[in-house]
């Protein structure tokens, strides 16, 4: 449902995506995985539509949602105020089947959203995102920040959306353990390109992914049987 | 005691007006972060329209209405104007509303000449604890509470008003909900019009008003739009009435044409006095 092709973003002279191309299926969970700066972010603002493209194309069939980095309350409103603007795309203030979805909710709607922890704001961005009845969710960094077991509730909470509404979900994530146990498929980001895609399980032994996060000589230690030692 | 009861009345309504005229910077700089000094133009084009339709035999009420709307619209145009094109800077759309401010006093002499205008108003007037009180004074200040009741509902309770509020306070954020933030500026522009225009048709009948008056009303505003931080209608409705008094009693027991230099110096004043947290706000 998600086809993005040799796509190319600059901030001024920078190149952040240097002829990235993915695709994501209809109610697929895919792992963007990569290092600092390798242009994670930049794809997912540009499918939602915040950047613009030098070139390449974005083509989705379907509603794309976001969930930020840093989760971008709108932090004097209340969670319920947050989660109604989060369906102003398409004119929806019904916030119960949110509150179907995450429970949690419902007990915080009148609390100002930028009192929350950074757990519960994480669930009322994502909460927020799902106002607006994507048929993609783009999650940049669930982790961030947050303690594991938060962490585990979320991706609880997104395996469940996608098991029972059939939601794609296209997740941004440091946290590269975190991010192949969620999604079944997963590509690698580097220096703004996909440099390898294809089943998490296989990409977890994968020299490419190693040498993404951690460099040449890490690919050097696997050979010498000390890459546990490097990944701890 | 009946003088000052009287001055207090006066400097209330004034400072009503005021306060009119400082909301609706207000809400411009929350969502677009530009402070528009063509405020103050505004308002005298609602109270000189206001003139013109009422003495073109348009009923009371009606001539009043269409002179709010009919400013609101010139607002719009300075939204346009300002913020129309994508990226223009805040110091730039500052620029712009002031040559704005400029080309609506060639407009105000080209339309209705030098000479100040009052329209008529609310005729009459009532007793306060002795001082007699005109009556257009009192629907000023009801009239302003009214206005600024509706702002605050419209803001926390509609769905336009919650996006408006979205977009002060995270654009990106609202951007990302599928806000269009630069519709947003406008309608605060335009709000902002209607709020000028409204305190001009309250001001001009007891206050007249001419191409000149732009920049004293300007002037009030903005001190009590700063009084509020350019952040808070309901301060920058008390910074507004604490203007409005402190230039009627200056008026009153002093003279007349300190008033403007009096708002300039309380300006200069909750500026010096407020610093520590401008700075605690731009940080953040």
């Amino acid at each position: 449902m998600l086809h993005i092709d040799d796509l190319v973003v600059r901030y001024g002279s920078a190149v952040a995506l240097d002829g990235a191309s993915l695709e994501v299926g209809a109610g697929e969970m895919v792992a963007l995985v990569g290092p600092n700066g390798a242009g994670k972010s930049t794809l997912i603002n540009t499918i939602s539509g915040l950047l613009e493209p030098s070139s390449g194309t974005v083509r989705c069939e379907g509603r794309v949602a976001q969930v930020p980095e840093g989760r971008q309350m709108f932090p004097d409103m209340s969670v319920e105020d947050n989660l109604v603007l989060g369906g102003w795309s398409i004119r929806n203030r019904d916030v119960s089947e949110v509150y179907d979805l995450l429970p949690d909710l419902a007990q915080m709607r009148k609390r100002k959203a930028g009192r929350l922890s950074g757990g519960q704001q994480q669930m009322v961005a994502v909460g927020r995102a799902l106002m607006a009845r994507p048929d993609l969710l783009a999650i940049d960094e669930l982790s961030l920040g947050l303690a594991p077991l938060v962490v585990a509730d979320l991706a609880e909470h997104l395996r469940r959306l996608n098991r029972e509404r059939g939601t794609a979900v296209l997740l941004v994530e440091q946290e590269v353990s975190l991010a192949f146990d969620v999604c079944p498929r997963a590509c690698v980001l580097e220096a703004g390109r996909v440099i390898a895609a294809g089943p998490s399980a296989e990409l977890a032994q994968s020299e490419e992914v190693r040498r993404a996060y951690f460099g040449d000589l890490a690919v050097a230690a696997t050979m010498t049987g000390s890459m546990t030692e490097v990944s701890r | 005691m009946t003088e000052l009861v009287a001055y207090l009345v006066a400097g209330i309504a004034l400072g009503s007006s005021f306060a009119l005229i400082g909301s609706g910077i207000v809400v411009v700089h929350r969502v677009t972060r530009v402070v528009n000094f063509a405020q103050g133009s505004i308002a005298v084009v609602g109270g000189m329209a206001s003139a013109s339709l009422l003495s073109g035999r348009l009923p009371h009420g009606l001539g009043e209405l269409v002179a709010v709307l009919l400013s609101g619209l010139v607002g719009l145009v300075i939204g346009v104007l300002a913020i129309g094109r994508r990226g223009t800077p805040p110091l730039i759309s500052l620029i712009i509303t002031l040559g704005a401010s400029m080309l609506i006093s060639a407009g105000i002499i080209w339309l209705w000449g030098q000479d100040p205008v009052s329209p008529p108003g609310l005729g009459g007037s009532v007793t306060i604890l002795g001082a007699s009180v005109e009556r257009q004074r009192l629907l000023v200040l009801g009239a302003t509470l009214v206005a600024f009741a509706a702002l605050g509902l419209f803001f926390s309770r509609s769905y336009v008003g919650k996006a408006l509020t979205a977009s002060a306070s995270n654009p990106w954020a609202a951007r990302m909900v599928g806000i269009d933030v630069r519709r947003m500026g406008l309608l605060a522009f335009g709000l902002a019009g209607v709020l000028g225009g409204l305190a001009g048709v309250l001001l001009a009948p007891t206050n007249a008003v001419s191409f000149y008056s732009d920049l004293p009303l300007a002037l009030s505003g903005f001190a009590a739009a700063v009084f509020g931080g350019l952040t808070s209608p309901v301060r920058t409705l008390l910074g507004g009435i604490g203007l409005g008094v402190a230039g009627s009693l200056t008026a009153g027991y002093l003279n007349g044409s300190y008033q403007t230099e009096v708002a300039l110096l309380l300006m200069l004043l909750i500026m010096i006095v407020r610093s520590n947290s401008f700075s605690a706000e731009e940080a953040k």
